[in-house]
């Protein structure tokens, strides 16, 4: 079945709230107006306002309620319109969400998931372009999930809404009218395992959300060069699927991490942290990232795009790890 | 009102007030690390309003949580052993003071963020009305949570979506060392921010446990009956410091001003109230005394014999299966 990304979110967000009535939809924009991205579209008919809820705009009220409401038994689903609010409702996701069940001994649970689209889109500035990912990483307590295709937004967030903890579940604008092969019928996709989205032996590109499909493009290119490389999808940033990773490089001898996100302190420096720790003695070149460059996002088309890897630096980074230049 | 009523209002406040100095005690023998803040003073809230309420009503608080915890019925022993960071703690010794939680008894714990626990007080309001449960929700907070901004989004969404939780200010006057005059634009009638949005407000004395108890007995039944939130500012004092480590007077308020506010100690109020009315006398203090205490010393005795977390337990809890 070919849908778009964002079909696939609709239908495993349905699916659950047929499933379980403790499931619920809140955020800005997700009732009447079908979600800031039509994600919900036909939820209100559906499910009606008692289960679909549109709030006022308050992140922080909002997200906290969710929690407090998870704290109580229910499951919600929350919808950031994208994860540049998310930051209005840090103090919930990191101090609430993140801590209530160690803070309580295991006590209180907080089944929760909060998505939205994370990363740029084109042109919508600084405050609106931006790869939060590593924030979230670093809490203890939450889980973080970056899906790049149809098939695993489905099946990932369907795991999601099933998992007794908070999960910060990060889509793409870019992603939302892409399109991909979903399987039939009901399915999930276990949190905290990766897929190789395509097979080679002379490097290892780790990528994920909307970086994968710029590192499947480049590894197309690199073909044509020579040049076999695997590509390796973590679907799930936390828990890291390390073993997966590892396997890959053992394999390969070289890895190229791909992140739209800042450079200082991004995910890529912690996914190359476990490769040199555990891998080390595999590796036959120091291992490249390819990222976001440290600026607010410039408004200008060919800043922003200067700003966002792309895949001639995605290229350029593949040909140095495997012939050094 | 019958004299076990009275006697028995005394006697929570009673183990709430000698059970704070105690902690007071074994946080100067350092028992008890970190952050300690007193509840002192401000007994009558908690125990009037949890009196008010079922046992499946939730409470939620800030970090000056104690009273309310044991209010809610949490065992003593285990509420010290918590704060001596005991693994036969109320949390295993992971939350401490500031995060007390007795899940059994939807006590939903105690948040140090300030501001921050009000929205889980919508949340755990909201599923009481989802699921068509007839429970209320006591929020209790500071007078300094007030012009937080997750205090207003919180009002704003209790007051649209009519949900069954009852904002409790206990307003002491100060947050820190700062007066309320200085920190809430209507320090004057804290409540009237809570009318802003159209929900029901009142001011009561937080000093008479009487009074609060009657006060939400009305609140909750008209709570309980039509789902919808409400405010009750209770006005109080904090006779200790902040926290231990800030004296019960300092550059902030003046000596004569606590001895003056001490003059209107809860207990007291009580107690002249059931002497007055004739339904108690000395031998009765001198019994909930021998009782309270005898409580008390169980308790330290519990928490000071338990043993700490074994090492495997740092790992643990951090998320669920
Ligand atoms: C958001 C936030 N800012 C600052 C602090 C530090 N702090 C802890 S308690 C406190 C005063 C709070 O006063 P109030 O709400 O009146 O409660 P009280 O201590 O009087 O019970 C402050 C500033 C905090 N815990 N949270
Ligand atoms: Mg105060």
């Amino acid at each position: 079945m070919l849908i778009s990304y964002r079909e696939a979110l609709n239908q495993a967000m349905r699916e659950e709230m047929r499933r379980d009535d403790r499931v619920f939809l809140i955020g800005e924009e997700v009732g009447y107006y079908q979600g800031a991205f039509k994600v919900s579209k036909g939820f209100v008919e559906e499910f009606g306002t008692q289960r679909v809820l549109d709030t006022p705009i308050t992140e922080a009220g909002f997200t906290g309620l969710a929690i407090g409401a998870a704290m109580a038994g229910l499951h919600p689903i929350v919808e950031l319109m994208t994860f540049n609010f998310g930051i209005l409702a840090l103090d919930q996701i990191v101090n609430n969400a993140a801590k209530i069940r160690y803070m309580s001994g295991g006590q209180l649970s907080v089944p929760l998931v909060i998505r939205g689209p994370g990363s740029a889109a084109h042109q919508l500035g600084a405050q609106h372009s931006q790869s939060l990912e590593a924030w979230f990483c670093h809490v203890p307590g939450l889980k973080v999930i970056a899906p790049a295709t149809p098939h695993d937004a489905k099946g990932l967030l369907k795991s999601a809404v099933r998992d007794s903890n908070p999960v910060i579940f990060i889509e793409a604008q870019l992603l939302y009218s892409t399109k991909g092969d979903v399987a039939e019928g009901e399915y999930t996709i276990p949190i905290g395992q990766a897929e190789v989205k395509r097979r080679g032996d002379d490097v290892t590109i780790v990528a994920y959300s909307k970086m994968l499909l710029l590192a499947l493009e480049a590894a197309e290119d690199l073909a044509r060069e020579g040049i076999q490389a695997e590509v390796v999808d973590p679907r799930t940033l936390k828990p890291l699927d390390v073993q997966a990773i590892v396997s890959s490089v053992q394999k390969t001898g070289r890895l190229v991490i791909v992140e739209e996100g800042w450079r200082f302190a991004g995910l890529g420096a912690q996914i190359a942290e476990v490769v040199y720790a555990q891998a080390f003695d595999y590796l036959d070149a120091p291992i490249v990232r390819v990222t976001g460059v440290d600026v607010p996002m410039p408004y200008t088309r060919p800043l922003e795009d200067a700003a966002i890897p792309d895949r001639e630096r995605v290229r350029a980074a593949v040909r140095q790890v495997v012939k050094g230049s | 009102m019958d004299r076990d009523d009275l006697l028995s209002l005394y006697r929570q406040m009673l183990l709430i007030r000698r059970f704070e100095e105690k902690s007071a005690e074994m946080y100067a023998l350092a028992k008890i690390g970190g952050f300690l803040h007193l509840y002192i003073g401000e007994e009558a809230i908690a125990v009037g309003a949890i009196a008010a309420i079922r046992a499946n009503d939730y409470v939620i608080t800030a970090y000056r949580d104690h009273g309310h915890c044991l209010a809610k019925g949490s065992e003593p022993g285990r509420v010290m052993a918590e704060l001596f960071g005991k693994a036969t703690g109320l949390c295993k010794g992971k939350g401490g003071s500031m995060h007390l939680v007795d899940a059994r008894r939807n006590f939903m714990g105690g948040y140090a963020i300030v501001g921050g626990h009000l929205p889980l007080a919508t949340g755990l309001a909201f599923a009481v009305k989802y699921q068509k449960r007839d429970q209320v929700v006591l929020c209790f907070f500071g007078e300094g949570a007030v012009p937080t901004g997750q205090a207003h989004e919180a009002f704003n969404l209790a007051a649209l979506w009519k949900l069954p939780v009852i904002f409790i200010c206990e307003n002491n006057r100060y947050g820190m060392g700062t007066p309320v005059q200085r920190a809430v634009a209507l320090y004057s009638n804290v409540a009237e921010t809570a009318r802003a949005y159209g929900i029901e407000a009142e001011t009561v004395d937080g000093m008479d446990v009487l009074a609060v108890r009657t006060l939400m007995k009305t609140v909750v039944t008209k709570v309980r009956s039509a789902p919808h939130p409400s405010f009750v500012e209770a006005l109080t004092y904090r006779f200790m410091g902040h926290s231990m480590a800030d004296p019960s007077h300092g550059h902030y308020r003046s000596k004569e001003e606590v001895e003056e506010e001490r003059t209107r100690d809860p207990l007291l109020l009580l107690r002249q109230t059931i002497m007055n009315r004739g339904l108690g006398s000395e031998p009765d203090f001198k019994r909930l005394e021998r009782e309270v205490g005898e409580i008390v010393a169980a308790a330290v005795k519990f928490a000071d014999e338990s043993p700490f977390p074994a090492p495997t337990a740092l790992e643990e809890d951090v998320y669920a299966e």
